[in-house]
């Protein structure tokens, strides 16, 4: 079934064949893929790219919030009754905790003004609903529906009603990319609330459990342990939960524990999602580098060599 | 049984005697938007697992059918497009469809000479190539070697592909004539 007049004769000009056309996309894509990987050159390419794929992946997303707006009509009555009183029920319990916590900002307030110590900013967080996961099965990201003309940021912490869900890692127009916390090689600084070991929580990739790295064999964790953010790297607020402590393996032949941990937030359930403003106000600027490389380096903010 | 005005074939492939009109520019845009419309929506859970790549479904098809209209530098276009939808780094779907684009060039005589689930088991190996080809990439970039269900895409893409194609033939075939059956 050859479609009507498709097969060229050979006198007719073609232009490069088939293959040279191959090869000639084929280095155009390497040379994109070192340029985006290696050097991170096209970001505002992306993002032009992305202005004009916003329409499509919005109506892509229809069909979904159709069936999401009847499915909720024709929720039931008496489930929708019982999930108001959970609700609150949770919002009565978490009452007393913050009017406490008002107190308790106050009190914190007076004594770091008694102590000089800077203040805790406190910005604007951004309230977002996650869109989609991303669809690709590979990595650990999803879509938030708040982007750069809601003062989003790239960089910026994202949590959830328990605890650290990952980071603002691109900004589109109105939506950004929250690379979780259990994507490869994401990092985040955390400590143990229990004694205040400081460590990093590095990501496995997908269908793996984040792990504490380089944490000696004989370091005083243990499994149950759980893990806040340390704010020292001034991407993520203090006193974060992140995860709890879900294993510790030590084996005398290695010099590292090998120490997994369970996130606390609903990190690939929640779909609500609150993204903090880094607290780095009221830091003093990072020191200058010495020339011998000598200087106390500052942890990284998670994404490396992407 | 046709409509006195429009004579649409019914839904089958073509027969072989059947010569196919050539199909509009604007409908094989529109069937590309329409697969990276699909490609886009939101997947998830076993749904994820089993999604077939509709975008090199149907690229596959225009280049096997139209190679001189759909080809190479399209397929690679739309990989850039799926690159930025996927927040992937760019690149990594531009070349696993440009390959895409130069195999069905290739064997594009060849395979349309094949009944249907014939051309099927063909498209399921382009098909493994290009997720492959994106794998390799990642894996080159870092990423953990991927799991076997990833791979469920290409088997769901193949047989898709008679699905696809009768779909995507239909506006061409020619009205029946008259003395016909």
């Amino acid at each position: 079934m050859p479609a009507l007049s498709y097969d060229p004769l050979p006198f007719f000009k073609r232009g490069p064949t088939p293959f040279a056309r191959f090869v000639f996309f084929g280095l155009m894509s390497l040379a994109l893929l070192f340029a985006d990987g290696r050097y991170g050159y096209l970001e505002n390419v992306r993002v032009a790219v992305a202005i004009v794929l916003d329409p499509l992946q919005r109506a892509a997303l229809m069909p979904g919030q159709a069936w999401d707006v009847v499915a909720a009509y024709f929720a039931s009555q008496t489930r929708l009754s019982d999930e108001n009183k959970q609700l609150k029920q949770t919002l009565l319990t978490q009452g007393a905790v913050v009017q406490s916590a008002q107190s308790l900002l106050q009190e914190n307030e007076r004594l770091r003004g008694l102590l000089q110590a800077h203040a805790r900013y406190r910005g604007n967080h951004i309230l977002a609903e996650v869109l989609y996961l991303g669809r690709d099965p590979f990595s650990q990201k999803v879509f938030v529906n708040k982007g750069g003309t809601d003062q989003v940021k790239a960089g910026q912490a994202v949590i959830d009603d328990m605890g650290v869900v990952g980071q603002v890692t691109r900004v589109y127009s109105s939506m950004s990319e929250v690379t979780l916390l259990t994507e490869k090689d994401q990092t985040i600084p955390v400590k143990v609330e229990r004694n205040g070991v400081r460590t990093l929580l590095v990501g496995a990739g997908t269908g793996r459990l984040p792990e504490l790295r380089f944490m000696s064999a004989n370091a005083d964790i243990q499994s149950g342990d759980v893990l806040v953010t340390s704010g020292l790297d001034g991407t993520y607020p203090a006193g974060l939960a992140v995860a709890v402590v879900a294993a510790i393996e030590r084996d005398s032949g290695m010099m590292f524990a090998r120490i997994t941990c369970r996130p606390l937030a609903g990190v690939d359930r929640s779909d609500q999602v609150l993204i903090v403003p880094a607290p780095l106000a009221g830091m003093p600027p990072r020191p200058e580098e010495q020339a011998d490389g000598e200087s106390p380096k500052r942890v990284g903010k998670g994404r490396r060599g992407r | 049984m046709p409509l006195p005005t429009i004579n649409l074939p019914p839904l089958s492939t073509a027969r072989p005697e059947e010569i196919l009109r050539p199909p509009k520019a604007w409908f094989v845009l529109l069937t590309l938007l329409a697969a990276l419309l699909l490609n886009l929506a939101p997947w998830s859970g076993v749904w994820l697992a089993l999604k077939p790549d509709f975008l090199a479904l149907v690229l596959l098809y225009w280049c096997i059918q139209q190679p001189r209209l759909v080809g190479v530098g399209t397929a690679w276009i739309s990989g850039l497009l799926m690159d930025v939808g996927q927040g992937a780094l760019f690149g990594q779907h531009a070349l696993a469809y440009a390959l895409l684009g130069f195999a069905a060039e290739y064997f594009h005589r060849r395979v349309l000479r094949f009944p249907l689930w014939q051309q099927a088991a063909h498209v399921a190996v382009l098909l493994f190539l290009c997720l492959a080809l994106v794998f390799l990439v990642r894996i080159a970039g870092g990423a953990a070697v991927p799991d076997w269900s990833n791979f469920l895409g290409a088997v769901s893409g193949a047989l898709l592909w008679p699905l696809t194609s009768i779909m995507l033939q239909w506006p061409q075939r020619p009205a029946p004539s008259p003395g016909e059956r």
